[in-house]
């Protein structure tokens, strides 16, 4: 640009022209940025074109000004254009970059699970909880009175001998590992007040041989209701109600008469499955029965005033026909798979 | 009990087309749960053979067979497999005689075991059928040599079916008799229950008998020491028989209803007390009148007194034993088993019947103690109707007269003490009470009436006489199990009760859930383990002198301990896991540890029918041990296994801590660790877990001692942690007060300190945190730096302190300030300085 150059319109075109040029000829962000001081800095033709502005006569400034201010005004949005194209072609390609496998995506935690049997403990508690009814617990190592003489087994009747009950020594402690939970009931009965509603979900033993079947350590829920009023319809409509969470609309129950020392009447309780592997059936499922007076009176309370009746059902067996578990060994061996195949629900 | 189905039609009528499982189908409805059936699976034709003559060959393997000719069928008829009527057999045996009658298999016959009987050429013969011995009919164990008929004393018709002829074609129903029932281990109660399930007519074995009291045998009964006030023995009968052919075949069809009943045959004598105290429930012991010295007494044994049982042991008796006692001294265990200096032989020719009435506790002390429990023990102990004695014992005399021929004598002996009949009253009302039916009179008398009581209707109720086979029933409400029963319990409606409104988990109850949800979501799993141990087990973790709740009567002899610790059982799992290749492993349980009660003195148990005083409750709760809640956690192996672009991060004691934290988080607490060096574990990787700002110890994590690992086939690091939940949860807040989220913009300032190597990086921090004043929201160790351009035994800790004031923006002049008082404080403490 020569020393007497004029703020003409066709000078203000030139400048932007070969601006325009310049910019149409960057590559990427950097060479823009590079491009920006040569075609707008300080030494750039529009800057001084524009310094020529100050000589100016005041009669021509403002048009001349208008020239400068379009001129600058295309120019940066020639440059803001180009900008935005490289920024997301930049963007673009970081994108591509930063793209991964997501089908192999790392576990950042391992996954956890609960133990079937406990959580089946927690649900049957959660039915009754639903009902207003409240979870009681007792010790394992449990007082033979407790286990034994409070639920009306005589000390020399065959019923005692019937269960095969771990000892502790010295025996002269009559010291037991519960064969049942029901000696909670009697606990319940002696703490609380009446009427007492009550769930006692528990481990419980008896000398057998680990098998398919049968394990030397169990869990078993029980029931207990002793209020004024209470009869077999009671158990019935509660069982019922039970055996429909626990298996569907479609369960019911049936009660056939048998015999345990701490019930009269006693029921066997079966249980219609309406899912069983292989068609819906009959399932025995538990035992039952109106709370025996001899009971009531070891804790205190009037059997003719109230009345009551329990339940209890074995825990694994639940497990074994509800979600089809094959063998208590499964249940017992504490192999992960077995929880993990669960997760955190039944 | 198993019931041989022809026996049972003696008494009840059954259908015709009956079978075990129609049978027990019936019988389930009134409490008797079927548990099988048992039958001889013999499938025809087995007929009566003759053996006409036979020849002798030896073979070539030294064996000598009998090549026999046998009439299957009378001449010029066809056999039972529509053969011919003489057929050759091949037999083995050589114990028969020419014209002896045998029991043949014809082809097309099955045996158990699906052995199917067909001709087959064998020894150069083709033999047509097989001669049969009594073990593979099924009848007895004896193998001795082929069946010959006349041992049993038949001489049946050449061709007869000979599985109607030895009574092979009936089977046994099994049922479960509840210890209530014990009336039930006889065809007389079996048979009575059938009529009451299906309304059949019952015919009482007892009515077709006529009893005789006999006379002139002298019977004492001396209790000197009654237990729980009841004499041993309220009835006994004696009666005698002579001229007895103690060798005598057992009637075949006796034979097959004992073997079905399962019990094995003895002598005709021994066969038929049995099979009467099969038929009436009541045991029958037969005494060699010539062995027997003088008059029986029935006492208490003297100290020290010993007998020979039948089973020939000699045993020493107990001063409680109830025995039958004769001059030589005692010659039985009532009602538990007979001794063997009057036992009846093949030479006994005539005997004395005992049917007597022992008391229940009595016996069932004896069969216990001397581990022997006998068909005889187990009826005495439930109940046997006292009723019975002496038509038991005119029945066996009986029989002993038709199949032994013994002629009956009129000595012997008749004591009756029975209690005279049991009333209970049953109110008006109370089964409707108790079951939700609402029964009519009608019903409760006709029930009650069905199964033997006797019913007055008096104001108010009824007077019910028990009969005198039901012991078991004592008060109203066994009454209306009866009329429950006997009425069906599908006429039971169904009611919801409504309980009073709950009060949901208790705190205890819901922190646990808390613990072991929160476990499972951060990525452990949960295990069960048995809470049996080894004694060296809890000796890992618990010096010797800790004493441990130990089993009597453990499965295992040396895994006799209840665990003091869940660490032991959790080891025990990880190494089940590590041999099926789950190598990698964060395993939990929850569960109960066992530390003996301070009172270890002998407990006298209260009676179990009345409300303990408040003193012997105490001593019962007293004498039950410790049982603390216990959280146990264990990892071995990858955290995180090795994956895409990750390398695996192998657990430790790292692990330990931090599932630690997450239980402690679970209940609210925030967790300070305190190194430690508990037995069992690492000793310089384990911490002390502690409610933070208290002195509440509950437990330890972090690393096994690698012996301990190694001992056990685990891998060296192996992290452990153990919380008593009991103590974790009483310091658990009952309520969290939320704090205000204050909003003004925070000030962050790192801090390096440089400091002795040994002064734990947890202690620093604490005393920080604690000097730092209110500004300081949140304060987090970022490093821990031992290098060389630090003095000799120092190390620079590096944390990152967040400020905020609740009601203004901080300046760094500020948190300046509030860091320098906390470096002044660590100073102070710990001789801690600014790392240049």
């Amino acid at each position: 640009m020569s020393e007497n150059a004029e703020i003409t319109k066709a000078a203000v075109d030139a400048v932007v022209s070969d601006a325009l040029k310049l910019i149409s000829g960057a590559t990427d962000l950097a060479s823009l940025k590079a491009i920006r001081s040569t075609a707008v800095g300080e030494n750039s033709g529009i800057t001084k074109l524009s310094s020529l502005m100050g000589k100016l006569p005041g009669d021509k400034k403002a048009d001349a000004g208008k020239l400068i201010t379009a001129a600058r005004a295309e120019l940066n949005a020639a440059f803001a254009t180009a900008e935005a194209a490289f920024y997301q072609a930049e963007q673009n390609e970081k994108l591509v970059q930063e793209s991964v496998d997501v089908t192999a995506a790392p576990m950042t935690q391992a996954l956890g699970a609960r133990h079937p049997l406990s959580l089946l403990q927690d649900e049957i508690s959660d039915v009754f909880i639903g009902m207003g009814w409240e979870i009681a617990e007792g010790p394992e190592v449990e007082s033979e009175w407790f286990n034994f003489d409070a639920l009306n087994f005589d000390a020399d009747h065959p019923a005692r001998a019937m269960q095969d009950t771990f000892f502790v020594e010295p025996v002269e402690a009559h010291l037991v590992l519960r064969t049942h939970t029901s000696p909670v009931q009697v606990r319940s009965l002696l703490e609380r007040d009446l009427p007492v509603y009550v769930l006692c979900p528990g481990r419980v033993f008896r000398t057998d041989e680990l098998d398919a079947t049968h394990t030397p350590v169990f869990h078993q829920v029980e029931g207990l209701a002793v209020d004024k009023g209470l009869t077999m319809a009671d158990l019935k409509g509660t069982l019922e109600h039970f055996a429909r969470i626990m298996f569907g609309p479609d369960a019911k129950i049936r009660l056939r008469p048998s015999f345990f020392p701490f019930t009269e009447p006693s029921a066997e309780l079966d249980v219609w499955h309406p899912g069983a592997k292989g068609g819906a059936r009959w399932v025995e499922w538990g035992g039952c029965g109106m709370v025996n007076p001899n009971v009531l009176l070891a804790a205190g309370i009037d059997p003719e005033v109230y009345s009551g009746f329990a339940f209890g059902m074995g825990i694994e067996r639940t497990l074994m026909f509800r979600n089809d578990v094959k063998d208590m060994h499964d249940m017992v061996e504490a192999d992960v798979r077995f929880s993990k195949q669960f997760g955190v629900v039944l | 009990m198993r019931v041989p189905l022809a026996w049972l039609a003696e008494f009840v009528e059954l259908p015709k087309d009956s079978n075990a499982d129609s049978v027990m189908a019936e019988l389930v409805k009134v409490g008797l749960e079927e548990e099988g059936s048992h039958g001889y699976g013999l499938v025809g034709p087995i007929v009566v053979g003759q053996v006409l003559e036979f020849v002798e060959e030896e073979q070539s393997n030294g064996k000598t067979i009998r090549w026999c000719q046998v009439r299957v069928a009378p001449a010029g008829k066809k056999a039972g497999d529509g053969g011919e009527d003489v057929r050759g057999i091949v037999c083995g045996a050589r114990n028969f005689e020419v014209n002896d009658k045998v029991v043949v298999t014809l082809p097309g016959a099955v045996l158990p075991g699906d052995f199917k009987i067909a001709a087959r050429s064998t020894y150069g013969h083709v033999s047509d059928g097989m001669l049969a011995s009594a073990r593979e009919l099924g009848l007895s164990d004896d193998h001795e040599g082929i069946l010959r008929l006349v041992t049993l004393g038949l001489d049946p018709e050449v061709g007869t079916d000979a599985l109607a002829l030895l009574s092979l074609d009936d089977e046994a129903a099994e049922v479960n008799v509840t210890p209530d029932r014990g009336y039930c281990f006889s065809i007389r109660g079996i048979a009575r229950e059938y009529a009451h399930a299906t309304g059949a007519k019952f015919t009482d074995p007892i009515d077709s008998v006529k009893p005789v009291h006999g006379e002139g045998f002298k019977v004492e009964i001396k209790d000197a020491a009654p237990i729980r006030g009841r004499v041993g023995s309220t009835k006994f009968v004696i009666r005698s028989a002579s001229n007895i052919n103690a060798s005598a075949p057992t009637p075949a069809w006796m034979l097959s209803r004992l073997k079905l009943a399962g019990m094995r045959s003895i002598s005709i004598v021994v066969d038929i007390t049995n099979y009467v105290m099969l038929e009436m429930g009541q045991p029958i012991h037969a005494y060699d009148a010539a062995k027997l010295q003088g008059s029986i007494t029935v006492r208490r044994a003297n100290e020290k007194e010993t007998i020979v049982t039948l089973d020939g042991q000699t045993r020493t008796l107990h001063s409680e034993d109830l025995v039958i006692a004769d001059a030589s001294g005692a010659i039985g265990i009532a009602g538990v088993m007979g001794g063997e200096s009057t036992e009846v032989s093949a030479t006994t020719t005539s005997v004395l019947i005992e049917s007597a009435n022992f008391d229940g506790v009595s016996i069932a002390r004896s069969a216990r103690r001397h581990k022997l429990p006998s068909e005889a023990s187990k009826r005495f102990e439930r109940g046997v109707d006292p009723r019975v004695a002496e038509y038991a014992a005119a029945r066996a005399i009986a029989l002993l007269e038709e199949y032994a021929g013994a002629t009956a004598d009129s000595l012997g002996c008749y004591l009756d003490n029975s209690v005279s009949q049991v009333t209970v009253f049953l109110p008006e009302g109370f089964a409707s009470s108790l079951t939700g039916v609402d029964y009519t009179a009608e019903e409760i008398t006709s029930t009650l009436n069905e199964i033997g009581c006797v019913v007055a209707t008096v104001d108010g109720g009824y007077e019910v006489i028990v009969p005198s086979w039901r012991p078991d029933i004592t008060h109203k409400t066994d009454l209306v199990e009866e009329v429950a029963r006997i009425t069906g319990y599908d006429r039971i409606p169904s009611r919801l009760p409504v309980a009073p409104p709950g009060r949901g988990l208790t705190k205890t109850q819901k922190l646990k859930r808390a613990v072991v949800n929160h476990l499972a979501a951060t990525g452990h799993v949960e295990v069960l383990t048995y809470p049996f141990l080894k004694p060296e087990q809890n000796s890992s973790f618990f010096d010797e002198s800790v004493s441990r709740v130990t089993l009597a009567n453990a499965m295992q002899e040396d895994v006799n301990e209840m665990r003091l610790s869940m660490i032991p059982g959790l080891i025990d799992a990880a190494k089940r896991n590590v041999s099926r290749t789950l190598t990698d492993l964060s395993i939990y349980e929850v569960g109960l540890v066992f530390k003996p009660a301070q009172s270890n003195a002998d407990v006298t148990l209260p009676n179990g029918t009345s409300l303990p005083s408040a003193k012997d409750l105490d001593a019962l709760h007293a004498s039950v041990p410790q049982q603390p809640l216990s959280l146990g956690a264990l990892f071995i192996g990858n955290r995180i296994a090795e994956q895409v672009g990750r390398k695996p991060v192998r657990s430790g004691y790292a692990d330990a801590i931090q599932a630690a934290r997450i239980a402690f988080h679970a209940v609210g607490l925030e967790l300070e660790l305190v190194q430690a060096s508990p037995l069992g574990f690492h000793p310089g990787r384990t911490a002390e877990l502690k409610v933070r700002g208290t002195d509440v110890s509950v437990g330890y994590a972090g690393e096994l001692h690698p012996e301990v690992a190694l001992a056990n086939d685990l891998p060296r690091q192996v992290g452990a942690m153990e919380i008593n939940l009991e103590v974790l949860f009483a310091n658990a807040p009952e309520l969290i007060q939320a704090g205000s989220l204050d909003t003004y913009p925070a000030a962050t300032q790192d801090l390096s300190l440089v400091i002795d190597e040994n002064v734990p990086a947890g202690q620093v921090l604490e005393v920080l945190a604690q000097s730092a004043g209110e500004l300081l929201e949140e304060i987090v160790l970022v490093d821990d730096y031992r290098g060389s351009n630090l003095e000799q035994g120092k190390k620079s800790l590096t944390f990152a302190l967040r400020f905020r004031a609740t009601d203004r923006t901080l300046t760094q002049v500020e948190a300046t300030q509030a860091r320098d008082n906390a470096v002044s404080a660590a100073n102070a403490k710990f001789g801690a300085t600014i790392r240049a």
